[in-house]
């Protein structure tokens, strides 16, 4: 990819002489540019902050006045996450479970994807055969397609089977319990695929042919080069690549509702969240401590990874 | 609390992980041991997994979801549909309920995608090469990794209501009362209540805009931005004269990803709102007809209708993304 690293991952750059840094630098570094960009930068980050301080005031304190007045009047509790997470009431949400259910659901969901893509990207782009290009154009254009043309036929597909004129083809899969997870897992593997090929086909392209070509003059197999030459050198492809599809399942709401079911046993936090906001949504004591969960683990994931997924998004990935 | 049901999930977790490494193992075996001479046959393993769960979870689907847009529920026989022609088409277009809806799918495409390109490009623009520019632009990009339920919820403290005499929790309220207004329920008055939630959607998104158009502007030729000073060009004229012109193709590809981002948004309005109060949007519609009210030919019509609104978009877009590629 020919793309500028941008400075979210660089840090600060010392600034060219008479580059575009001086310019708008000494032109916008005026007065009203800095309060602009803090206003912008402070509506930005309020909002969360907000809530993060509210999470951990105490019920009363919550329902009584609003969160900016912790600061005049603090106090500090932990209960509000205890109660979240693993209070035994229907009420409290056994956030817990839910936790463990969001993890169950996006391993697999990154795992797969990211091995199925990396083959299909690999032929795509280095082996030779008739109609590989319509068949990279078919997937590309699937991007295309948004999910929601899957849902309906796709569940059906997993509760009724497949039949053609009363001939049962492939039975139900009919899955219960904990097996309801191998649904979501399959979905979210199936609407992967489109965006994660196309952006691992672009980095793999981008390899210097000598190389793939050295190999097989060494008498290296195909399959030898994916697996010592392509893989090692696509890593930081397959980390943008994971990292995007991680955020996207663990932030999904719409395939979870569909294909988890609504319930403890399989449903994942954002499946709840949502459902505590719609029914107990003065709760806030336990939505503020709530939300912070779900959030914690993509924010950590994300500032820590950043770089990797800033270069996946200017390498123009869009998800279907 | 109870915990007896856990470790049936984590053994599911371990089967998964367990599948993933076989599959791996069988492919790359299969891949290794079979003589296979034709690049074709090779191709065609390496493409296998792939192509099968494309065909079965997207192309299939895709076009079943098709078809079923053409037929309703058969009240003489429950659970099955019969053919309608094009009466979910008609409904979706006269039906005042669901106009609604897709004026306010309309409302939400026009404001959310040039909104936060907006506010990124000034933002981009402000911070660039500032003191603590890294820091600064985290600070806006943070929302990225937040889940559309978890900014729903951010934001639905921020708009919540205590009537007049009591405190208020919001922030929205609080500043409204300094301010000596009136505390309002924002998200129950129509039509105002859909501005209130696209208000999220910009929030979230214009981190995006804001990553992808600083990247642009750094890549400007300083050759460029020289010879536009040595012409004496004031800054606002340096704006828009040399700065848009310059990332024209960023600006582009980030509206459009940022137009199909919003026409598929739906967990902001379910947890928000729950699509009550005229704030439903057609993806929200769509899961609606197709999953509780049990009518798939509706549900159908509107995600064929969604993929419609998206086609000339995505084509639009790749190529433009083609044509960039080539002056490169």
């Amino acid at each position: 990819m020919t793309v500028v690293p941008p400075a979210v991952v660089t840090g600060e750059t010392e600034v060219a002489p008479g580059g575009v840094a001086k310019r708008v630098g000494k032109r916008l570094t005026s007065r009203t540019a800095t309060v602009v960009s803090i206003l912008i930068a402070l509506l930005w980050t309020v909002p969360t902050f907000g809530l993060f301080i509210s999470s951990f005031r105490p019920e009363n304190d919550i329902k009584g006045d609003g969160w900016w007045n912790f600061f005049t009047n603090p106090s500090f509790t932990l209960e509000n996450y205890q109660e979240v997470l693993f209070g035994t009431s229907n009420v409290n949400g056994r956030l817990a479970s839910y936790f463990i259910n969001s993890i169950v659901i996006t391993i697999p969901s990154v795992l797969f994807p990211v091995f199925f893509c990396s083959l299909a990207a690999y032929a795509l782009a280095w082996l030779n055969f008739k109609g590989r290009d319509w068949i990279y154009i078919g997937i590309f254009a699937l991007q295309i397609v948004p999910l929601q043309m899957a849902l309906v036929p796709l569940l059906s597909f997993f509760s009724r089977g497949v039949s053609l004129g009363g001939v049962t083809i492939l039975p139900a899969w009919d899955l219960q319990g904990p097996d309801k997870f191998i649904q979501v897992w399959f979905a979210h593997t199936c609407f992967a695929l489109p965006l994660g090929i196309f952006l691992l086909h672009n980095f793999m392209a981008d390899l210097p042919r000598d190389l793939i070509e050295a190999a097989k003059v060494d008498g290296a197999s195909h399959p030898k080069i994916f697996r010592s030459v392509v893989l090692p050198l696509i890593v930081p492809a397959l980390a943008s690549f994971a990292i995007f599809q991680f955020l996207w399942v663990w932030n999904d709401l719409l395939v979870a509702l569909i294909f988890a079911g609504g319930n403890q046993r399989t449903a994942p936090l954002t499946v709840r969240l949502a459902e505590m906001a719609g029914t107990r949504g003065n709760e806030w004591q336990r939505l503020t401590s709530g939300a912070f969960i779900s959030i914690v683990i993509p924010l950590i994931v994300f500032l820590s990874l950043q770089r990797y997924f800033v270069r996946g998004l200017l390498a123009g990935s869009v998800k279907g | 609390m109870d915990f007896s049901n856990e470790p049936p999930k984590l053994l599911e977790l371990l089967y998964g992980v367990i599948a993933f490494l076989a599959v791996v193992g069988v492919l790359l075996f299969v891949l290794d041991k079979l003589p296979m001479r034709k690049e074709r046959w090779i191709a065609l393993t390496f493409l296998f997994p792939a192509g099968a769960l494309l065909t079965i979870g997207l192309v299939i689907p895709a076009i079943r979801t098709f078809i079923l847009s053409f037929t309703k529920p058969d009240i003489a026989h429950p659970g099955t549909n019969k053919f309608a022609g094009f009466e979910n088409y008609i409904w979706m277009f006269t039906e005042p309920e669901s106009r609604h809806t897709l004026l306010n799918t309309l409302l939400w495409v026009l404001l959310v995608p040039t909104v936060s390109t907006a506010v990124g490009l000034i933002y981009s623009v402000l911070v660039d090469r500032s003191r603590g520019e890294a820091f600064a632009k985290s600070l806006i990009f943070m929302p990225m990794a937040i889940s559309f339920v978890g900014a729903g919820i951010i934001w639905k403290f921020i708009y919540e209501y205590r009537p007049e005499d009591e405190k208020q929790l919001g922030l929205l309220n609080q500043l409204v009362v300094w301010l000596g207004g009136t505390p309002q329920q924002w998200l129950l008055k129509g039509p105002w209540n859909t501005l209130f939630l696209i208000v999220v959607l910009i929030w979230i998104q214009a981190g995006f805009a804001m990553v992808v158009l600083s990247a642009a502007i750094k890549a400007i030729p300083a050759e460029i931005v020289e010879a536009a000073r040595l012409d004496g060009v004031t800054p606002w004229q340096m704006f828009w004269r040399v700065t848009v012109p310059s990332i024209r193709p960023a600006l582009i590809v980030v509206l459009v990803t940022i137009t199909i981002a919003t026409l598929k948004v739906f967990d902001i309005v379910r947890a928000m709102t729950g699509g009550n109060f005229g704030t439903s949007v057609l993806a929200y519609d769509m899961y609606n007809w197709a999953f509780p009210f049990d009518n798939t030919g509706r549900g159908s019509t509107l995600a064929v209708f969604l993929f419609l609104l998206v086609t000339p978009i995505v084509i639009y877009q790749i190529r433009n993304l083609r044509q960039q590629r080539e002056i490169r």
